[in-house]
């Protein structure tokens, strides 16, 4: 295994008494997209900030390359920061803007213009140079923020929610600039956000957070069709979470049904969380599937309807194509390897939403 | 909707013209006739007058000196109150502008007790057996007066700026590599001049026309231009020089604001 470029080692943080994080342990490795995700308050700005330099943990040592940087000032670091709400130099142009951390520096005149133009380039903002960042849309900001970082050249670039001040078009259109700019640059991006979809489309790992824990790391593909508990599957997208009996291996009992299902290992009779996504429920005629229910709701949503179909006292998400009017009886079933089982949270720590789904 | 609108502005029209536009005019008028009512020029002339002319290079000279005084003791303190939290500092910025809810003519006598020959400070001094200087009707003493009752105006514009500052800007160029002092050079200091600009504005143009404060602190020796002016007024019954005066300080005001207002490219000082 090679070396992490960043290595968090059982960072403890607290405010007034609050714990913000607890015993974190986090590597990020040389050009990863790793992103930080969970609702408001779980610590993933505190982890950037601390890796930044601007909060000093309580407990616990900050790695880069295999040196201590822990008290090390933010200045000295070879990191640098995308602020949430830009943090533009309002009194100066673009291009003092993007120059400012190469004339601390001391670079000479023609490297900073190459180095100005360069970076305008990138984030295709060529030509305004002179404006003021006030004149620009949000967007443009961002986009300065992001130049005025990379030119720099830092090993690590820290985005704190980046796009959370933008409407959702140039939010989607920024997550592809940001895919390109990370293969461009070929620089590690630590990227902080509470929205799944942003982690979902840019990032090589997620980190989900809550309450200061780590929840889950791992690819996208494995967080979303893999949640480790009922925290991250309803973080990452929107999912039923059902209380259910492991009968045995392949074998679990949701509301009194039991269904098949693709985990083994969980022993005999077992309580365990079942996570169904609205996208694999399937609906049909009540007379072939193995549980009934009426549909209660219906909105339609664009690509699918999302249907709410109440079935054995469980009032189930069903995302579908296909459209049931409100009130009519249906069959619910769900394909095996689509159903994911679940151990209970052992403490209560890590159980940080309530059951089914509700937040 | 609209006239309605335009209504509610009455009230502070009406204020303006009484008590603003019409006086104005008045000092207009009577600077510029003489006590037959023929127009002359010879009131606003009088201004190159020796007498009046040191009059005003000395208010000038004295003003500037309170104005930096001001600055040099009100921006650090802005400084400290910044880093504090809101409960803190605005109890810091309520005990400094506290003295403000006595009258000014009062906090001045308080003065004049202590620096007078044989006054507070003096009767102390005597009784260690120290020597005694006059402090009374000194320079220093007129601008000890001003300072101490212009600094809160000097305080407040400088605290406002710098509290505008995100704290996110200042961690931005930390980030990009500035160690403190350049981020007070680079960042704090340019970001928080519509502040040193109004904070220097509303220091400045009162104690450069004050005489309250020469009058009592100078013990009469010190002439400033506001007491050349009030004494037109009162003493020698001469409203035509003292409006034809006042005429030329008040162009000397409108042209040192406006070379400020120049280094103030968003106007934000003057909206304080």
């Amino acid at each position: 295994m090679k070396e992490p470029l960043i290595d968090l080692k059982n960072i403890t943080k607290s405010y007034d008494g609050q714990v913000i994080l607890d015993d974190l342990n986090l590597s990020i490795y040389e050009n990863e997209f790793v992103t930080l995700l969970g609702p408001s308050g779980c610590g993933k700005t505190t982890t950037l900030r601390i890796i930044g330099g601007f909060e000093t943990p309580d407990k616990g040592h900050v790695m880069f390359r295999g040196q201590d940087i822990t008290q090390m000032p933010p200045h000295k670091r070879m990191l640098n920061t995308v602020f949430q709400k830009y943090a533009l130099f309002t009194h100066m142009t673009i291009a003092e803007n993007v120059a400012f951390g190469l004339k601390i520096k001391g670079k000479s005149k023609s490297y900073i213009q190459d180095k100005i133009k360069y970076a305008l380039k990138l984030v295709n903002l060529e030509g305004y140079e002179k404006r003021k960042p006030d004149s620009l849309s949000g967007g443009q900001q961002q986009r300065i923020a992001i130049a005025r970082a990379i030119v720099n050249e830092p090993k690590v670039l820290l985005l704190d929610e980046p796009l959370g001040a933008l409407d959702l078009k140039m939010r989607q259109d920024m997550q592809y600039e940001l895919i390109r700019l990370k293969n461009e640059l070929g620089i590690t991006f630590l990227y902080v956000t509470h929205d799944q979809e942003e982690a979902l489309t840019m990032s090589d790992k997620i980190v989900v957070m809550n309450q200061g824990y780590i929840q889950q790391m791992g690819t996208p593909e494995k967080i979303y069709n893999e949640p480790e508990n009922a925290f991250v599957a309803d973080f990452i997208g929107e999912s039923n979470i059902l209380d259910g009996i492991m009968i045995w291996d392949r074998l679990v009992e949701i509301l009194g049904v039991r269904f098949d299902c693709v985990d083994t290992g969980f022993g005999t009779n077992r309580p365990v969380d079942v996570v169904i996504r609205p996208e694999d429920v399937i609906l049909l005629d009540p007379e072939r599937a193995p549980l009934r229910g009426i549909i209660k709701s219906v909105i339609f949503r664009g690509v699918h309807y999302e249907m709410a179909v109440e079935a054995g006292g469980f009032v189930w998400k069903v995302h579908s194509t296909r459209m049931f009017p409100e009130g009519t009886e249906v069959g619910i079933r769900v394909e095996p390897s689509n159903i994911q089982i679940m151990n209970k949270p052992e403490s209560e720590d890590e159980e940080a939403v309530g059951r089914n789904g509700e937040k | 909707m609209e006239k309605s609108r335009k209504l509610l502005a009455a009230p502070y029209l009406i204020w303006m013209i009484a008590f603003t536009v019409i006086p104005l005019l008045m000092i207009v008028y009577y600077g510029l006739i003489d006590r037959n009512g023929s127009f002359t020029w010879e009131n606003v002339m009088a201004m190159v007058r020796p007498e009046h002319l040191g009059a005003l290079f000395l208010s000038l000279q004295l003003s500037v000196v309170c104005t930096i005084v001001c600055l040099l003791l009100s921006y650090p303190l802005a400084m400290i109150l910044r880093g504090k939290g809101v409960n803190q500092s605005s109890f810091i910025v309520f005990i400094f502008i506290l003295p403000m809810w006595m009258n000014f003519l009062l906090r001045t006598y308080a003065w004049l007790n202590l620096l007078d020959d044989g006054g507070i400070i003096h009767t102390i001094c005597e009784r260690f057996g120290l020597p005694t200087v006059s402090l009374i009707g000194t320079n220093a003493a007129i601008i000890l007066g001003m300072v101490y009752n212009f600094l809160p105006f000097m305080v407040l514009p400088l605290y406002n700026a710098l509290m505008k500052i995100d704290e996110n800007i200042i961690n931005a160029a930390k980030d990009l590599g500035a160690n403190n002092i350049q981020v007070f050079f680079r960042i704090i200091l340019p970001l928080s001049f519509p502040g040193i600009v109004s904070g220097i504005t509303m220091v400045f143009v009162p104690s450069l026309t004050t005489f309250v404060v020469s009058d009592l602190l100078g013990a009469r020796k010190i002439m400033l231009i506001g007491n050349i002016i009030e004494q037109e007024f009162s003493t020698a019954d001469n409203w035509y020089l003292g409006s034809g005066l006042s005429l030329v300080l008040m162009i000397f005001i409108l042209i040192s604001m406006a070379m400020l207002n120049h280094y103030d490219k968003n106007g934000e000082g003057t909206s304080f």
